[in-house]
Parts: C-alpha cells; sequence; structure tokens
C-alpha cells in the first residue's frame, strides 16, 4: 500500500527517464537529503566525522569506483589500494606545488593522474582476464606503494610520511588538524552526491550498458560492435578517477597524514573488494550499502565486544577478521547480489504489504 | 647515459669481478624459489581438481604453521624432542583434512556450478577466516618454529649455504616426486586426473566429485603445510607468511596454472630473477625490489605467453 508505482503516470519523455520514477522514492531520497544536508552538519562532533561518516562517505565513493570496474565491466582489480595512493600522493604533489589551486580543482586533478595511471595498468585487460588480471593488478598495488616509498621527489624530499597542508574553500578551513568537522562532512557530501549522479546516469545510458555487454560475454559484445579496447579502457579510467579521487580525500580529509605502506596496503584493496561483494556487484545503491557495512561494522563490533563485554582489542580484531570472511562466503552462497538485492527483494515485498498476495 | 650504464653494464661487471657473491645470490635466490614453488604446487593442485583458484593457499600455509607451533607449545615439556614433533605433525595433518571436509561441505558444496570468479571471490573470504581463527587459537605473536631441522651453514669453497635451504629443496624434491607417483599410480590419483580432464565425464563414470575434492583439499592442506614448516623455520611464522604467499600466484603465471613442473621451475625463476635483480642492479632501484619484482616479471610475460610456460592453451570460442 505504501510503496507502489499504481497511478503514477508518466506523461512525457522527460518523466520516463528521471532516474527516480517512483514517487515514494522521491520521497526517501529528499528525506535522506534533508537529513544529510540540513541536520548532521548541526549535530556533527570529531568522533562521529572521523570514526564514522568520513569513512563511510570515502569507502563509499572508492567502492563506487571499483564497482563500476568490477561490478559493471567485469574486470577484477586487486590495485585498488595503489590507485588510492596515486590519488593522495598527487594530490599533495600538486597541492604543494600549486598552493593557491583550490581543493576542489586539487582533488579532481588527482583524480585525472589515477585515471592515467589506471588505464596504463588497465592495458593487459586487453589480453588476459579473470584471475590473470587480478595478479596484473596485484603488480600495481606493489609497485605503485614502493615507488612511493622510495622515490624521493612524491614526498619533497622530506618524510616519507605526506601532511596535508591546511586548505580554506568559500572561507572555511576544511583539511589540515585545525579543520571543521561540519565543513569536512559538507565538503565530502558533495563530491559524494555529484559524482553518485554521475555514476548513475553514467552506467544506465550507452556507456554503461556497452560495459556491462563487455562483462557479460565479452566475445559476443564485439560482435555487436563494442570496441574492446576502448570500453575496458574507459571504465578503468573511470573507476581509477572515482578511487584517485576518495584517497586523496583519505589524505587530505580524513587522515591529515599518510604513508603509503600503511595507509593504502593490500588490506585496502580487499577491504573495498569486500564492501562492493557485500554490498552488490554492479549496483550502484550497493556501493554505499557496502562501504556503510564494512566501515561500521568495525566501530560497532569494538563498541560491543570491547566496551561491553571487556573483551582485549586484539581479540576482537581476529573476531572481525573472522566475521568478515564468513560474512563474504555466506553472501556468496546465499545472495551473490549483495544487500542491495535485499533492499530490491524488500521493496517488492513492500508493494503488496500488507496484503499476502 | 650514467643509467644505461648502470643498467646494462656495471652489474655484468660486477657478477664477473666477485663470482662468488654471485654464486651466492643464485643460490639464495634459487631457494627461495623453491618455498614459492611450494606454495604454488598447492594452488596448482587445486585448480587442476576443481578449476577453483584457492587465494586461501598461502594462509593455509600460515594456519598449519600456526597450528604446529600451537600443539606443540601445549605438549608435556618431559616428552623427547622426536616424539613431539611426531605428534604434533600427526594432528596437525589431521586438522589440515578435517579443515578440508568442513571446507567442501560449507563452501564449494553450496556454490558448485557457479561461476568460477564467484568461487575465487569465496577463497578471499575463506582466507580471512583462516587467518582469524588462526591468530585467535593460536595469538598472533611472531613465534618461533623449531621441529629439528638442521640450521648450520654449510662453507663450500667460500660460498655459503643454509642447511635450512637444501632441506626444503629435498623435501620439495620428495614431494614432488611423491605426488606424481600418486597422481599416475594410484587408483585415487587417475580419478584426481579424471575430474581434472572433465568434471561431467568423470561422474559418469562413477567417480564421486565430493570425495575427490575433500582428497584435493587434503593434500593441498598437507603441502600447505610443508610449505609453511620450510616458511616458519626459516623466518619466524607470522602474519607476512600469508602476504609472502602472495608471490605464489605469479609463479603460477609463469609456469602455467596446471602444470605442476610448471610451479616448480616457474618458482626457480621468480626466486633467482628477484634476488639477482636485487643484488647486482641496487644502485638503479635502492632496495625492496623483491615487493614486486615477481608481479611485474609476470605482467610482461602476461604479454607474450597469456598460458604460461607449460599451460594449457587458451581456446575461446562463442
Amino acid at each position: 500500500m505504501l510503496y507502489r508505482e499504481t497511478g503514477q503516470f508518466k506523461r512525457n519523455y522527460a518523466a520516463d527517464q528521471q532516474l527516480f520514477p517512483i514517487f515514494q522514492d522521491k520521497i526517501l531520497l529528499a528525506a535522506i537529503l534533508v537529513v544529510a544536508l540540513a541536520i548532521i552538519p548541526f549535530v556533527i562532533n570529531d568522533y562521529w566525522s572521523k570514526a564514522i561518516l568520513l569513512p563511510f562517505m570515502v569507502y563509499a565513493l572508492v567502492a563506487l569506483g571499483l564497482n563500476i570496474l568490477v561490478g559493471y565491466c567485469g574486470q577484477i582489480s586487486l590495485g585498488t589500494g595503489g590507485f588510492m595512493a596515486v590519488g593522495a600522493y598527487s594530490s599533495y604533489k600538486l597541492c604543494t606545488a600549486f598552493p593557491e589551486l583550490n581543493l576542489i580543482f586539487v582533488i579532481l586533478f588527482s583524480g585525472g593522474c589515477t585515471a592515467a595511471v589506471g588505464v596504463l595498468f588497465g592495458l593487459p585487460s586487453l589480453r588476459i582476464k579473470g584471475f590473470y588480471l587480478a595478479v596484473a593488478t596485484l603488480a600495481a598495488q606493489f609497485f605503485l606503494i614502493w615507488m612511493f616509498n622510495k622515490v624521493p621527489w612524491f614526498y619533497n624530499y622530506e618524510m616519507s610520511q605526506i601532511t596535508a597542508p591546511p586548505r580554506e574553500v568559500f572561507g572555511f578551513l576544511v583539511s589540515g588538524p585545525q579543520a571543521e568537522p561540519a565543513a569536512q562532512y559538507l565538503f565530502v557530501l558533495g563530491f559524494i552526491i555529484v559524482f553518485t549522479w554521475i555514476a548513475l546516469n553514467l552506467v544506465r545510458g550507452r556507456v554503461g550498458r556497452s560495459w556491462m555487454s563487455i562483462r557479460d560475454m565479452d566475445i559476443a559484445a564485439e560482435l555487436l560492435g563494442i570496441r574492446p579496447l576502448q570500453t575496458k579502457l574507459l571504465a578503468f579510467a573511470v573507476s581509477s578517477f572515482y578511487i584517485g579521487m576518495g584517497g586523496a580525500i583519505i589524505f587530505h580529509i580524513w587522515l591529515g597524514t599518510v604513508e603509503a605502506t600503511e595507509a593504502f596496503d593490500i588490506l585496502q584493496s580487499f577491504f573495498v573488494l569486500f564492501a562492493i561483494i557485500i554490498g552488490g556487484l554492479g549496483s550502484v545503491l550497493g556501493s554505499f550499502l557496502g562501504a556503510a557495512f564494512m566501515a561500521l561494522m568495525p566501530v560497532g563490533l569494538k563498541v560491543v565486544l570491547v566496551d561491553w563485554i571487556g573483551m582485549v582489542p586484539v581479540t576482537a580484531k581476529h573476531i572481525e577478521f573472522m566475521l568478515v570472511g564468513s560474512l563474504i562466503i555466506f553472501f556468496l552462497i546465499k545472495e551473490p547480489h549483495g544487500l542491495a538485492r535485499m533492499w530490491q527483494i524488500a521493496k517488492e515485498k513492500l508493494r503488496l504489504w500488507p496484503f499476502p498476495y | 647515459m650514467e643509467l644505461i650504464y648502470a643498467v646494462l653494464v656495471q652489474p655484468f661487471v660486477d657478477m664477473y669481478l666477485d663470482p662468488l657473491i654471485f654464486i651466492e645470490t643464485v643460490i639464495k635466490g634459487l631457494m627461495a624459489g623453491v618455498l614459492y614453488s611450494l606454495v604454488a604446487l598447492g594452488f596448482v593442485l587445486i585448480f587442476k581438481a576443481s578449476g577453483v583458484f584457492n587465494f586461501a593457499q598461502g594462509v593455509m600455509a600460515l594456519f598449519a604453521a600456526l597450528t604446529l607451533t600451537g600443539i606443540m607449545e601445549y605438549m608435556p615439556d618431559g616428552l623427547p624432542k622426536w616424539l613431539t614433533v611426531i605428534v604434533a605433525l600427526g594432528a596437525t595433518v589431521v586438522i589440515m583434512i578435517l579443515l578440508a571436509v568442513i571446507i567442501e561441505r560449507v563452501v564449494l558444496r553450496p556454490l558448485v556450478n557457479q561461476e568460477l570468479i564467484i568461487l575465487f571471490m569465496a577463497t578471499l573470504g575463506l582466507s580471512y577466516v583462516l587467518e582469524g581463527a588462526g591468530d585467535l587459537m593460536w595469538g598472533s605473536d611472531v613465534k618461533v618454529l623449531d621441529i629439528g631441522l638442521p640450521t648450520d651453514i654449510w662453507d663450500i669453497g667460500g660460498v655459503y649455504v643454509e642447511q635450512l635451504d637444501v632441506t626444503a629443496a629435498i623435501a620439495a624434491g620428495s614431494l614432488v616426486a611423491v605426488l606424481a607417483i600418486f597422481f599416475t599410480k594410484t587408483r585415487i590419483g587417475r580419478a584426481l586426473r579424471a575430474v581434472a580432464d572433465d568434471h561431467q565425464a568423470a561422474l559418469s563414470v562413477g567417480i564421486s566429485l565430493q570425495q575427490i575434492w575433500v582428497i584435493v583439499w587434503s593434500v593441498a592442506g598437507i603441502v600447505a603445510l610443508v610449505a609453511g614448516i620450510m616458511w616458519g623455520s626459516k623466518s619466524g611464522v607470522q602474519f607476512s607468511l600469508s602476504l609472502i604467499a602472495l608471490k605464489a600466484l605469479p609463479v603460477l603465471i609463469l609456469g602455467g596454472f596446471t602444470s605442476i613442473p610448471g610451479a616448480i621451475i616457474g618458482g626457480l625463476i621468480i626466486g633467482l630473477g628477484e634476488k639477482v635483480v636485487e643484488v647486482f642492479w641496487y644502485s638503479v632501484h635502492g632496495g625492496a625490489v623483491e615487493n614486486w619484482f615477481a608481479f611485474m616479471l609476470a605482467l610482461a610475460f602476461l604479454m607474450f605467453r597469456p598460458q604460461g610456460l607449460f599451460g594449457d592453451k587458451i581456446i575461446e570460442r562463442v
């Protein structure tokens, strides 16, 4: 009764092609936006920002990027951590080389740099696929991290740990230790909203459809006239762009100081891959749900196991590992399409509710 | 010009001027390669029999080594050393076989007929579970694994050779020999090869897939145990063991996913290559290339021969 499209007629093409055609979806989206834009900035504090909201939003952006590559184009990548490092270090170089440059452009440009690197490491995908490609992207992961640690140019010949300089955007300090949590939050939220909107439109248009056809069967797609070279490389570029922006935001806004070997190691790559498996491969909503799950579960587990039960933090960490692993297996067996699919099933159920048939 | 000299000339001059160091590096590289091969061997076994790319093989080696040290710690002190070792080894083998049964029941059986990439991701999850479980049961501090393997160093005409490395090489060699006999001469071995060849055909002549999978995963578990013992005796049992094991992946690419000799030779090439590059091209890269050299080599190799040195040719049909 609450959720159904009955009676919502589309009277023109614009109405037929809108992103959220169902009235109830629009209300839900508007409600989320109101809470995110008008309520949270006033109640946010440092703990909520650094421990919960920023990790969630940053990983949502990165997961969205990886989902474009893995979920929509079907190319497995284990190099996410390395690409995030490219984003972080290129933003550091841009930021210190051009102190006047607005941080928004710094982050966009570092996304661009990462896209170029991503295309470079995506080149092997034309000849190899599946596990072979996974190993090839592992090469990116280990090589890039090594490079950022060894070549002094990347950290301006100082310590290998890089620190984000304080920067203002529209008069508000968003980067550096003195930054206001609310300003940081809104800054990241702006990126999230804009780039989610872009991703939603990308994946439902011609580009997204050609990615999906490559994923489903590349030879058939080729016969249909889709060029594998351009399509795959475009997926690598767009995906790395998102991941690079995510890395730059991690560096500037969330962590402030990073060291390549610690902040962007291979576990990060697995973390993001798990987020999209749990959230749902090939779904924009799934990237958000998965990122929320993976970012919030450790916090929740820590509260329950360490603060309530009084367990040693190390033991809690091991349990977290086991839980994540078993959840991956559970999701792959029971619901290969992840949390996003569960949400869809819930909506189907809502259509009939409260009547059984 | 200097760079070209440092890349193309200087290393070879060094090799010629100091042949002892060169020989020592080569031997060290080959021995490290043996250890990579041991992990890669486990991958190949499972890939051949079930087509599953088992990402958890490295963690299985870590888990086996952790279990072994854990059990040895809990054994009563008064027993003679050899008895402790044998009992602990036996118990670990039993645990690895149990693990294989559990994996088959819980992970593989429900995922039968799924896409291979899904199975791959399932083994990724499995590696997390095993890692957490191993640490949870036995603690996460670095452990010393001592099962009485020789640790002295031989001095052969100025070249130092660690006895442990030689033991590892002998262990790997005999393991491969035993596996070769097992695969070709025994009933189960023939069934394994049949399954590897064609699941449907194997089923139709009455081979139980589930049983075969349990056997394969048990054998892979035992290979993981051997690899874990060797790595563990060399550098202690710790988390980085599972990361080192990631290097078995480029080994596989080099050797081909389905070839046991390929795993051995690929491992040797990678071990040798990374040690020689690390030592003789040091002035060019400044160290720690071991982290990525193997992957880059594999990447370059993939461009020219995607099926590996000994792998089956990849044929695509619509």
